[in-house]
């Protein structure tokens, strides 16, 4: 069986990151499997820019920033099988791959690092009413099938979501010749990003509908009209403010579900509020030597950190398999809990062993809901050691905060580290 | 015997349709199934709870209840030649109110009489060893172990593989709009791509079927749609339950079942409503609440929110509420295979054989002496062990290449779909074939790929003519910028 | 004197900013975190610009049928369309390099169409 020190699953913005930062120097052997053809993941298709303003400095569009990680990942000698699909991974690392040039291939890796990635959430798991024509597809499918293969998927579009990927699709759609009527979104707010309403949705006067959802697809063969109604408090449609939209095409951004089939077939616990996998400080995973990063660990806004916190898993996954290399057993870490509170949805990792961290650690976290004038703090058990103003947080918006390893080992006997919004 | 076109015309390419032509081309006789749709297994066929019934819940002395015996027993040896997925997990009828439970017994006597084994009324304990996942008010239940599960997509191509290679003809997109019979006995057959004219037509219409009955006889027939919708569960809930459950029906009307499938999902529903739109193939917000409501009388924290999707069918209703199934009076040659609702998938093996046999002495056909063997070969990866697809991927390179992540469906099983007798020129008819689009992000992964490998495998088909079902559903309407106005935008 | 607040798309901040106008001159501007957003807020009530991205057909390529452009820098929000529809019937050709000139001076912008990925 081939064995490699760090083995990637995925070869997007995250496992190129993790790639590299396990090769390190060049003294592991690092193998990135990707089932697509080429490497770079789900930017390969994200044609817009806005990736990079952090990491480079620059604002390049996603195939750039991908072709900047893709070059340096073969300079540094990185392996790679592509069109290759990971079937299964097992808790002592051996991967089984398949392709259609080696067939079933098995590797045997030192320390492994899931970077799958994530996937849309179909119409299928919002029960929408009505028929099942063709004309309805997923924002990202929709954006793949106009970016890649130079096809239109429909010429009267109405879009349900306001996340990222259903604004840029509204302005991409437009920009090929298609009419966008509305983008409708449950909440009272934008899933995504500000910027994006500006220049995807008021740049083409393209009405964002707040509090309102699809109710109806017509149309057996094709799509021929959506219903959209207003939504109450209580998240379900309010009677007789149904609207039909004629249209032939319904594209969903409604949701990214972090990909963790494999994950779970391998045994590592997943967050029911992430839906990625329970970490620590160095994104380990609950099953030894599995180390996450990027989408397939909580869905993120900006590459930028995905690249960041990729490269912090691909470190400490090369330095888990030195050590299996040289024969020794890794320590188990005493984990402390990071809580998630009073507003704050979760965090990124959920444990930390503050011996084994960097002298920073970076914990990122989402807010529930839409929080105006508050602080963000930090607890060690009952002592505050941050709180820092911040005018507005949304879910859409991913934010961090740094904990200085110093700090956390100064606290005698610590159990708990809180993540909480406050009023004063 | 003048000359016609064909001997045998079948109006339908479900599960009677397609199993009568698969009897009958064990048959001297030149057949031809005409089906509306672009494929086979698009009406009723493929929208059911795709449950083989045991036979007890039809009225003894019915045609119902003595083909559905017949067809569960003929099943899992047809399913075993065809190549088909059948599994016999047994069903559980769930009483869950004190004055229904001697309705149980009645059942199981029913049963009995229509010629059920193995029918066994349990009590609470028993049930709970049976399926421990019955609710808190589940009080006991009539126990069926013959009842299984079968895959209808697999089950229908399989019929029409086989009548294809032993010489059916089948046309698609073919909508039959008159029937009249000559003073020679001989049926035209007016049709949207060509008339055709025959000595026999089997009406195994669907829906549709009081429509062409009604056209040859002044004895009505009246098929009522009767809609259910249903939700479909992920694979990570298709272990809730270990059998098919049903809830005896109460005061308050006739329950949901609860089965998992042959691919590993768990199904919810159906209800029952009348509707008189015989297209009214879609789902409505009342409905799924009223699954959804009637999920948990028989089954514990069914866990809905791992649906994957939802769907409706409509079950082709008579007030008779039987099989309608003879050659209709006063319209020598014209057959009826009409009325086929539940329990017409598990009784398709039988209603073939039945209505084949109708035909056979209309027409006085003798056997053929040389019929070709058939198996269509519907592999699964997903529950293939690793070297069993490492010896597929040494056979045929496409195996290791995944196209459908979520069921793991390789180009190779779609190629094959593409290829085999009435190949897949869709989306929906390689779905049929393969699982390919039945996972969880439902074909939003691979829709785009298989778009691809329709237009490289299907002479003069390009990416922009891939349709979802058929004329009227392409994926895309054109390429990219070619809407854009030339001025004035 | 005129006060219009608009969210800066230069970055993914979005930071609402506030430009004060006296008729078509820009008096102040406040509310921006960085420099960049000062000038975004003065051009965009001014004179919009923005980057156009989107794609053209390749063909000869093992890779890809389809390759990504951008403008090379921005361009007046109006002539957005002018320029995406100068592009239609653009075809490049394998090979291509990121940052091969697609389309030079598109719709006489003076800006150039610029290839972002390779095929």
């Amino acid at each position: 069986m081939t064995r490699y020190d760090v083995v990637v699953v995925g070869g997007g913005p995250a496992g190129l990151s993790a790639a590299l930062s396990a090769r390190g120097e060049g003294s592991r052997s690092v193998l990135v499997v990707e089932r697509d053809t080429k490497l770079g993941g789900i930017l390969n298709q994200c044609i817009h820019n806005g990736f990079g303003l952090i990491t480079f400095n620059e604002e390049l569009t996603g195939p750039e920033y991908a072709a900047r990680f893709e070059d340096r990942a073969l300079a540094a000698g990185i392996d790679l099988m592509l069109d290759t699909m990971v079937l299964d991974l097992s808790d002592d690392r051996i991967v089984t791959c398949v392709n259609a040039t080696d067939g079933l291939v098995r590797v045997q890796a030192g320390a492994v690092v899931l970077a799958m990635g994530c996937r849309e959430r179909p119409r299928g798991a919002l029960n929408i009413p009505g028929f099942r024509p063709a004309g309805v597809f997923t924002a990202g499918t929709a954006q793949r099938l106009v970016n890649i293969e130079g096809l239109m998927p429909g010429r009267e579009v109405v879009i349900l979501g306001s996340g990222d990927i259903g604004l840029i699709m509204a302005r991409r759609m437009t920009l090929e010749g298609a009419h966008v009527a509305c983008v409708a979104e449950l909440m009272p707010y934008s899933g995504g990003l500000k910027r994006n309403i500006v220049q995807c949705l008021d740049d083409f006067g393209i009405p964002l509908l707040l509090s309102h959802t699809v109710t109806r697809v017509e149309g057996e063969k094709r799509v021929e009209a959506v219903w959209v109604a207003q939504v109450g408090t209580d998240g379900r449609p309010v009677p007789k403010t149904e609207v039909r939209y004629p249209c032939d095409t319904l594209l969903l951004s409604v949701g990214l579900l972090p990909e963790n089939e494999l994950s779970r077939e391998a045994g590592v616990e997943l967050s029911p509020i992430t839906r990625g996998p329970v970490v620590n400080e160095s994104l380990e995973t609950s099953v030894t030597g599995i180390f996450a990063c990027g989408n397939v660990l909580h869905v993120h806004d900006l590459v930028d950190y995905v690249s960041q916190e990729a490269r912090v898993a691909g470190e400490h996954a090369g330095a888990y398999a030195d050590l299996i290399a040289a024969g020794k057993t890794p320590e188990k870490g005493r984990e402390i809990a990071l809580r998630a509170r009073d507003g704050v949805r979760y965090t990124v990792p959920q444990s930390l062993d503050p011996r084994r961290m960097a002298d920073r650690l970076v914990v990122r976290f989402r807010v529930g809901g839409v929080f105006e004038n508050r602080y963000v703090s930090v607890y060690l058990d009952e002592e505050r050691i941050q709180h820092r103003k911040r005018s507005i947080l949304v879910p859409g918006e991913m934010e961090q905060v740094i904990l200085k390893r110093d700090e956390l080992l100064a606290h005698a006997n610590l159990s708990e580290i809180t993540v909480r919004l406050e009023e004063d | 015997m003048q000359n016609s076109d064909y001997d045998v015309v079948i109006v339908g390419a479900g599960v009677s349709g397609c199993a009568t032509a698969r009897e009958l081309s064990r048959l001297e006789a030149r057949v031809l199934v005409i089906e509306r749709e672009e494929d086979v297994c698009c009406g009723t066929s493929k929208a059911n709870s795709a449950i083989v019934h045991a036979g007890y819940d039809a009225r003894t002395g019915s045609l119902m209840a003595k083909l559905n015996v017949e067809g569960s027993r003929l099943m899992p040896a047809l399913c075993e030649s065809l190549g088909v997925d059948f599994m016999r997990i047994g069903s559980l009828v769930v009483c869950t109110s004190e004055e229904m439970l001697p309705g149980l017994e009645e059942l199981r006597q029913r049963g009995a009489n229509n010629g059920v084994e193995g029918l066994e009324v349990v009590d609470r304990p028993r049930l709970l060893e049976l399926e421990p996942a019955v609710s808190h008010a589940a009080l006991g239940a009539l126990w069926a172990p013959t009842a299984g599960i079968v895959n209808p997509f697999q089950l229908n191509v399989a019929f029409a593989e086989d009548a294809s290679v032993n010489g059916v003809d089948f046309r698609f997109n073919s909508r039959v709009s008159g029937l009249s019979r000559d003073d020679d006995g001989c049926w035209h057959v007016s049709c949207s791509t060509g008339n055709v004219t025959c000595r026999v037509v089997v009406n195994a219409a669907g829906v549709h079927a009081d429509e062409l009955h009604n056209l040859v006889s002044t004895d009505k027939l009246v098929i009522t749609p009767r809609r259910g919708q249903y939700y479909v569960l992920d694979t990570t809930a298709g272990a809730h339950v270990r059998h098919t459950v049903f809830s005896q029906p109460t005061v308050l009307g006739k329950g949901v079942l609860i089965t998992p499938t042959t691919a590993g999902n768990l199904l919810v529903g159906p209800n029952a409503e009348d509707i008189t739109d015989k297209e009214g193939t879609d789902t409505t917000a009342e409905g799924l609440a009223e699954v959804a409501e009637k999920s948990s009388v028989a089954v514990r924290d069914v866990p809905l929110r791992e649906v994957i999707t939802s769907f409706s069918g409509l079950r082709a209703h008579q007030p008779g509420h039987d099989f309608v199934i003879g050659e209709v009076e006063g319209a020598p040659g014209f057959v009826d295979c009409a009325a086929i609702e539940s329990p017409g998938l598990s009784a398709c093996p039988a209603i073939g054989r039945m209505v084949a046999g109708i035909v056979r002495d209309i027409l006085a056909l003798a056997p053929k002496p040389v019929v070709t063997p058939w198996r269509s070969e519907f592999v699964s990866l997903e529950r293939a062990t690793t070297e069993e697809w490492a010896a597929l991927v040494e056979k045929n390179p496409a195996y290791g290449r995944v196209i459908c992540r979520c069921r793991k469906v390789s180009e190779a099983q779609i190629v094959d779909a593409i290829h085999a007798p009435l190949g897949a020129r869709s989306l929906d008819a390689v779905k049929r074939r393969t699982e390919a689009c039945m996972g969880r992000c439902q074909a939003g992964f691979c829709t785009p790929k298989i778009m691809e490998i329709l237009a490289r495998e299907v002479e003069g088909m390009d990416m922009s003519d891939v349709t979802k079902a058929g004329p009227g559903s392409g994926i895309v309407v054109g390429t990219n910028k070619d809407g854009l106005a030339g001025d004035g935008r | 004197m005129e006060e219009r607040t608009l969210t800066c798309i230069r970055c993914p901040r979005g930071c609402a900013v506030t430009v004060v106008l006296e008729g078509d001159t820009v008096v102040s501007v406040r509310g921006n975190s960085c420099p960049r957003g000062d000038t975004y807020a003065r051009a965009e009530v001014t004179n919009p610009m923005r980057v156009v991205t989107t794609t053209v057909p390749v063909h000869g390529s093992d890779i890809e049928c389809m390759v990504s452009v951008k403008t090379a820098g921005d361009v007046p929000k109006g002539r957005v369309f002018d320029v995406v529809k100068a592009l239609r019937g653009i075809e490049a050709t394998a090979p291509v390099e990121m940052g091969d000139v697609i389309l030079a001076n598109a719709a006489g912008t003076g800006v150039d169409v610029i290839a972002t990925k390779r095929a």
